[in-house]
């Protein structure tokens, strides 16, 4: 694999000569830079923008001709409206999604660990074999997987997504682990190796305690595909109340017509805030996951 | 020496043992569960009513080429891959090129660049709903309106829910979404590049314009290949988008939309499993030369 590509990514090169005059075209040049980055800025901003000052415009509140607008006066109305619909299934998302998250992380980093360190004849088969495992459409396992749910009888339970995510997520997980550890020089290992440290010793005593921010960046992905995913919670649940998801109830919800866009924007915003404030505050760990995913970094 | 040597081998049979669980798994969650909707798809488990399940041959197959329905969804797929594929690939890459030589503030906008890709499209749906509103003139809302407030107003169309152009119109929110992702690919791609090779074509005197076509594009072809995969192998499962923005609306139907409602809706398992294959055909075509060519590059190094 290449050089870390996040460190690439976040390594601006240095804005040359800071000192020297920028000449004319210079000047222009740059102008033109930050008023297209602006533009572009506004345009991804907006969707947010919208979904942000409509939640404060009341029930009734917002019209298509206003909803552009600031809201006259703030409205919090909506918001315990909607969390009275959305605060059971965001809770059962939340306890599905933290267990699946913790699991998957244990499982990736001893997968990575021995494929990265320890390989044994044909791991490297294994490896692209769970690699294509990350890729595949989900359809081409769904009936199978709902008919397996039923004759092991966890249809009805929560269980169907802690499963599903941890099993179809151990290809992104291994992937991260592997490549994490792939960094860690052999010959910490070789050392260890040679004064008769077993694998599961090297294991707990090196490559554990390295392994934090790899275990950030698994935890952080599992959590955010989980937390997003609808196409497994609307196949596995079948659209049980009992089970209903964040994404599931939200999609539930706004899918009626009757409801209003001051109801439907709050809710819509509620679902995506957990992941949001875990992207702003851990992003670059986000991104991490993100590129894995491209086989690149 | 011995002694070490046994232990080494000894400990990659133990690392065998380690991974073999999820082995295991992925063997029967992966590919056992792909032959088993193949084999599904082979049969005439139609309805939960038929009792006498057999095999049928590519009966199933033969039928989805003869289904409007089908055919409608994977021509919708086709127009929004191509439109998403180029509009995401440019937008990227401008914004690329706006970030690669560093900018102040270059952390903010790569930032606020990236954030769709956290938020499920479920949620996102209910605002692009809304965002393409097909009301225009004095009724508009959404874009529609905005393009009247900047004087673009003969733009103003009905998006989603216009026959001809729905799919055009979804194409836009998945540009929205995934052009950060292209982005941060594309800034790796140029910031990848030895710094030695732009400051040697410039003390040969390459123009500004010249140095990025001649020396700084051409290393980037590997980025670019990566990102035609990942958008294409996305592009060919979009579900999320579709769903969270028009539902089971049929001018926007697609393959992963079209096998939900078969299966789900209708309980058609034998024609649900056909299209789900479908689709699996589709990815496979585009990220198994991938796989080899990532395998083969890792080798290298």
């Amino acid at each position: 694999m290449s050089s870390d590509l996040v460190d690439l990514i976040t390594h601006a090169p240095d804005p040359r000569n800071k000192r020297t005059r920028l000449t004319g075209t210079a000047k222009f040049w740059l102008a033109f830079r930050y008023v297209s980055l602006f533009f572009i800025l506004a345009l991804i901003i907006l969707p947010i923008y919208v979904l942000v000052i409509n939640s404060f415009k009341g029930r009734t509140g917002v019209t298509l001709a206003n909803a552009f607008n600031l809201p006259q006066e703030l409205n919090f109305e909506t918001w315990p409206m909607v969390w009275k619909q959305l605060s059971a299934p965001m809770l059962r998302t939340l306890f599905f999604v933290v267990q699946s998250s913790i699991i998957s992380a244990i499982i990736g980093s001893i997968n990575g660990y021995v494929l990265a360190k320890w390989r044994f004849p044909g791991s490297k088969l294994v490896f692209t074999l769970f690699l294509f495992g990350m890729f595949i459409p989900y359809q081409a396992i769904m009936i199978p997987l709902v008919q397996f749910n039923k004759a092991v009888g966890l249809t009805g339970s929560i269980y169907v997504l802690v499963l599903a995510h941890v099993v179809y997520g151990i290809p992104i997980c291994t992937l991260i682990f592997r490549n994490y550890y792939a960094s860690i020089p052999d010959e910490l290992i070789e050392a260890a190796r040679v004064d008769g440290a077993s694998m599961t010793r090297v294991y707990r005593s090196i490559l554990l305690p390295l392994s934090v921010p790899a275990f950030v960046v698994v935890l952080i992905w599992q959590f955010t595909s989980a937390w997003n995913d609808f196409l497994f919670a609307i196949f596995l649940t079948g659209g049980s109340p009992k089970l209903a998801v964040a994404t599931t109830a939200l999609n539930f919800i706004t899918g009626s017509w009757q409801v209003y866009y001051g109801e439907n924007m709050t809710a819509a915003l509620m679902v995506s805030l957990p992941t949001l404030l875990v992207y702003m505050f851990l992003g670059r760990y986000f991104l991490r996951g993100l590129l894995s995913g491209s086989l690149k970094g | 020496m011995a002694k070490i040597e046994r232990k080494r081998i000894s400990s990659r049979i133990g690392g065998f043992f380690f991974v073999l669980p999820s082995m295991i798994a992925v063997a029967i969650f992966v590919y056992g569960m792909i032959a088993w909707t193949l084999n599904i798809s082979l049969t005439n488990r139609t309805s939960s009513a038929v009792k006498d399940i057999k095999h049928v041959g590519f009966k199933n197959y033969i039928e989805l080429i003869s289904d409007a329905r089908f055919t409608h969804a994977l021509t919708n797929l086709l127009k929004f891959t191509s439109v998403f594929m180029v509009g995401t690939l440019i937008s990227g890459f401008i914004m690329a090129l706006l970030l690669e030589k560093g900018i102040k503030g270059e952390g903010l906008f790569r930032s606020v660049y990236l954030y769709p890709m956290a938020i499920s499209f479920i949620a996102m749906g209910v605002v692009w709903r809304w965002l393409l509103n097909s009301s225009q003139g004095a009724d508009a809302g959404g874009l529609n309106l905005i393009l009247q407030k900047v004087g673009l107003g003969f733009l103003q169309n009905s998006w989603y829910i216009s026959p001809s152009g729905a799919m055009y119109a979804m194409a836009l929110p998945a540009i929205w979404q995934m052009s950060g992702y292209v982005l941060a690919l594309f800034l790796a791609g140029f910031r990848g590049i030895p710094d030695d090779l732009r400051e040697a074509a410039r003390v040969d005197g390459a123009s500004e314009a010249k140095i990025y076509r001649y020396v700084l594009f051409p290393q980037l072809s590997p980025t670019f290949l990566t990102v035609l995969i990942i958008l294409g192998h996305i592009s060919m499962k979009v579900f999320d988008l579709i769903v969270g923005i028009s539902g089971k609306s049929y001018v926007t139907d697609v393959l992963a939309v079209y096998m939900w409602q078969i299966t789900f809706d209708i309980t058609n398992y034998a024609k649900g499993a056909a299209i789900a294959i479908v689709i699996l055909l589709m990815v496979a075509v585009v990220v198994i030369p991938y796989l080899r060519h990532v395998n083969r590059s890792e080798e290298m190094h």
